[in-house]
């Protein structure tokens, strides 16, 4: 590292830093005040406000990667570099430093705030005046997050005394290839709700007419909320792969976090087709929108100040003040334009029906809302409980099986339900019209489930899944239904075309609507994919060479151990052959290793999917190498066999692949069919 | 024949019920669905902030001591209650996974539930209030079709559009 980067590095960062804040500083107040004095010079002070936002991005891109060169460089005069990361780190984990600490991640959102805010300003056209305020309230947020930190989370703060010769390394949990991706899908969710939230801002502050405030920010909600659904999953199947629990989802404080804003997120998408197409909910929406951007921001006050003590949460740290007063300030601006301007949000139609899509988009908003409220309670109840009797206790995975699953099932009840029900008012002959073969369906997947030894009675815990997976074969059932029966009225108004065609043509003339629905059948697979959980197995055995674990129809022979070293990392291996029968189907490589920058071990399991031996009912075989007995020297292996959980991530992509053909435009009408005798050949056709 | 229908009902009630209590008593006893079930509501107190049953950190000061105490507990023949509050006696109240239900740990369960059942009465009024709210005014002249000659149409469209 020259010496040219070492002092230029920091102080390119800061500087750039610096300049951000003040061009944020100015695209807010000299955008507001443009606003709120419309006049001749007013127009020119927006524009000027509008390319200070512009620039805002420039620099904040110029601090990121000031940080990210010093962390290749092993700038350790760098107090962040030297904290989070070292010499050996490999190239990808060292980019990931990025988001690997307080004041780093805090970057990283400035970075993704600034680049929203960038595309959103590149825009304006679409509506120039819209834009302008959406433009200040993002100029707002932009403030915020950068005196955060300029002064209280500086990430170029320079080490005092001497340069180390090699940094403290990075988290060894952190040194996994999701960890480069997951951070950034989730951020992405998070930062992205600010874009939603500052044009409803904007719509209700100018009292906009109509709804094209919605037709404008729809893309960017679906886009925000597919990155967040991403950052979920991922951060589970991180926790999956790495924490070597054989579990996905522990109700942490942070996981939690990240919950809240998915849940109002998701009911938000619901209820805005409400308001788009019957003008409806325009109260509640403005609301929805406020409390998903809001719940972002509490989640990042959760787990940075310390308040709630987590597995995940970064050290206790002085942004917990800033964190709490930008949600008190953010609360009260809202709260105030709301009542300002409340006379502008009232609905224009009447509900006819109780049984209607209406109805069913209220329920279903209650239910997302109720499922926040339960989360956000079980985050916050220690620290009540702490408060009013003195006494911490825990609120763990039991309280939210029993309060959260029937919420949960009740909802998968209503994704089923939802779409068979029509806009105005469904008569109940239609319903039970469409209702009744996947009732059918979904009544006798239920029968044979019991017939092959589910025991609902047994535990609430095997109720529980027997009901999620009748819900979710209804929700595929009714999926399919929808398609076939669209699909066929295409197919009878073109006579020659198949049922297939017809059903892709349907896709692609409403790809929000069937795009949604395939949404609600990836959900319907990530339900069979947890609805496992109850049927876990696992075993834990002291293994010298030979010994066997027999799990499930399974049996996991050790064959030997192995060493490595590089680097970054000394690591001790089992090699474990395993058979189903007298059949070998795999070897399994459960690794245990220990950094060396940070002197830190890690498990790392192996999971076999076995799809080949039992295709549907698929289990992961998850195996993990838990290192020596201390007493014996013994290697201990601990082996799980956990039923269905494949189809988690199997409903993701699906979930992904409904997402973004719902952001597809679409496609025109089928022509009508012409009678022959009346075609006449296209002028210039020939041959 | 009406005379007959009521203790075929009740015979087939009263299988019912033999049935769901043998169903029911086949779980009872069984030690290690129960070691497996307070397994997962007690914590592991050693700050991993995981479950008793999945801290899997090898040469964990507590997790392995603290399974063998609630196996030894389940040998005893303590119910399930004592067993979890010999856990809080020793180790704390956050040794338990989830609030109790009594005390101000009540409060922890029945919030949820006030919660949607408040939610449910605010949409319900909300439903009376849209429906009774007066249809939105139309242009000179046109009267809005209503009743049979409305549900007739909707069916023609559902029949011809069916999207």
């Amino acid at each position: 590292m020259s010496q040219f980067s070492s002092v230029a590095l920091p102080q390119i960062g800061s500087f750039a830093l610096l300049l951000a804040l003040c061009l944020a500083g100015y695209s807010f107040i000299v955008g507001a005040m443009a606003l709120l004095n419309p006049g001749p010079v007013s127009d020119r002070l927006t524009e000027s406000a509008r390319r200070a936002g512009i620039a805002v991005f420039g620099m904040v891109l110029l601090a990121s990667v000031a940080l990210v060169t010093a962390a290749f460089s092993d700038n350790f005069s760098v107090a962040y570099i030297f904290h989070h990361s070292n010499r050996d780190l490999p190239g990808p984990y060292k980019f990931a430093v990025l988001w690997s600490g307080q004041e780093g991640s805090l970057l990283f959102w400035s970075l993704l705030l600034a680049a929203y805010g960038f595309v959103l300003r590149l825009r304006y056209k679409t509506d120039p005046r819209l834009f302008a305020y959406a433009s200040v309230v993002i100029a707002a947020v932009q403030v915020f997050f950068l005196l955060v930190l300029n002064i209280a989370a500086h990430p170029f703060a320079i080490l005092e005394g001497q340069i180390p010769p090699d940094g403290s390394g990075l988290n060894p949990l952190l040194q996994y290839p999701e960890m480069v991706i997951h951070p950034p899908m989730l951020y992405l969710g998070y930062v992205g709700f600010t874009v939603p939230f500052a044009f409803a801002l904007g719509a209700l502050i100018m009292r906009y007419p109509g709804e094209k405030w919605i037709h404008i920010t729809r893309r960017w909600t679906m886009v925000t909320w597919g990155f967040l659904t991403i950052g979920i999953f991922l951060g589970a199947h991180w926790a999956y792969s790495v924490l070597g629990w054989g579990g996905y989802w522990g109700w942490d404080p942070v996981e939690n976090a990240s919950l809240m804003p998915w849940l109002t997120g998701t009911a938000f998408l619901h209820s805005v087709m409400m308001q788009e197409k019957r003008g409806m909910l325009k109260t509640w929406n403005m609301w929805l929108v406020f409390s998903t951007f809001w719940l972002a921001i509490l989640g990042t006050f959760l787990t940075r100040s310390g308040i709630i003590s987590s597995v995940h949460a970064f050290a206790q740290s002085s942004i917990g003040p800033w964190f709490g007063w930008f949600l008190v300030i953010t609360l009260a601006a809202f709260s105030g334009f709301y009542v300002a301007n409340k006379s502008h949000l009232r609905s224009e139609h009447k509900l006819e029906s109780i049984i209607s899509r209406e109805s069913s988009f209220l329920f279903n908003n209650l239910l997302f809302v109720v499922a926040c409220f339960v989360v956000l309670w079980g985050t916050w109840f220690p620290k009540i409980s702490e408060l009013v009797q003195g006494t911490k206790v825990t609120v763990g995975a039991p309280f939210y099986n029993n309060v959260a699953v029937p919420v949960a099932l009740l909802l998968l009840l209503l994704t089923a339900v939802g779409p068979l029900l029509a806009w105005r008012k469904t008569s109940f002959e239609s319903l039970k019209r469409n209702f009744m073969w996947p009732s059918v369906g979904a009544l006798a997947l239920g029968v044979v489930m019991m017939v092959l030894g589910v025991r609902p009675w047994k535990d609430i815990s095997y109720f529980y899944s027997l009901m999620a997976a009748m819900l979710a074969a209804l929700v595929t059932f009714t999926v399919a239904s929808e398609f076939v029966r669209g699909g066929r009225v295409i197919a009878q108004k073109h006579p020659g075309l198949g049922l297939l065609p017809a059903i892709v043509h349907l896709y692609h003339r409403n790809t929000r609507r069937y795009g949604g629905y395939i949404v609600h059948f990836g959900v319907a697979v990530v339900v069979i994919g947890i609805l496992g959980a109850p049927f876990n197995r696992e075993v834990e055995k002291e293994m010298g060479f030979g010994d066997k674990i027999n799990i499930g129809p399974y049996t996991l022979v050790c064959q030997s151990y192995t060493q490595d070293d590089n680097p970054n990392y000394s690591s001790e291996w089992a090699i474990l052959n395993v058979f189903k029968g007298n059949e070998q189907i795999t070897t399994m490589y459960p690794e245990r290793r220990l950094y060396k920058a940070s002197s830190q071990p890690q498990t790392l399991p192996r999971i076999y999917p076995t799809y080949a031996q039992d295709l549907f009912l698929v289990s992961d075989l998850y195996v993990v190498y838990e290192g020596r007995n201390d007493e014996t020297g013994r290697p201990i292996i601990k082996a799980h066999l956990n039923p269905m959980v494949p189809w988690i991530w199997k409903g993701l992509l699906i979930m992904i692949f409904g997402t973004v053909t719902a952001l597809i435009p679409n496609a025109a009408p089928l022509p009508a069919r012409v009678p022959a005798r009346v075609q006449t050949a296209p002028v210039g056709a020939g041959d | 024949m009406s005379g007959n229908v009521k203790p075929q009902w009740k015979r087939t009630a009263q299988l019912a019920l033999v049935l769901v209590a043998v169903f029911t008593l086949l779980g009872v006893g069984d030690d290690d669905a129960r070691f497996r079930n307070l397994g997962h509501h007690l914590m592991c107190v050693c700050g991993c902030g995981q479950v008793l049953l999945e801290c899997n950190h090898v040469g964990c000061q507590y997790s392995d001591r603290m399974r063998v105490e609630l196996a030894a507990a389940l040998d005893r023949g303590d119910n399930d209650d004592l067993t979890l509050q010999s856990f809080v006696q020793k180790y704390g109240t956050t040794v338990v996974a989830a609030p109790s239900t009594t005390g101000f740990g009540r409060v922890a369960w029945i919030m949820p539930f006030i919660a949607l059942v408040a939610g449910l009465g605010t949409v319900v009024m909300v439903v009376r209030a849209w429906r009774n709210r007066p249809a939105p005014a139309l242009a000179d002249g046109i009267q809005p079709v209503r009743g049979p000659e409305l549900e007739r149409f909707r069916d023609q469209a559902d029949r011809e559009v069916g999207l």
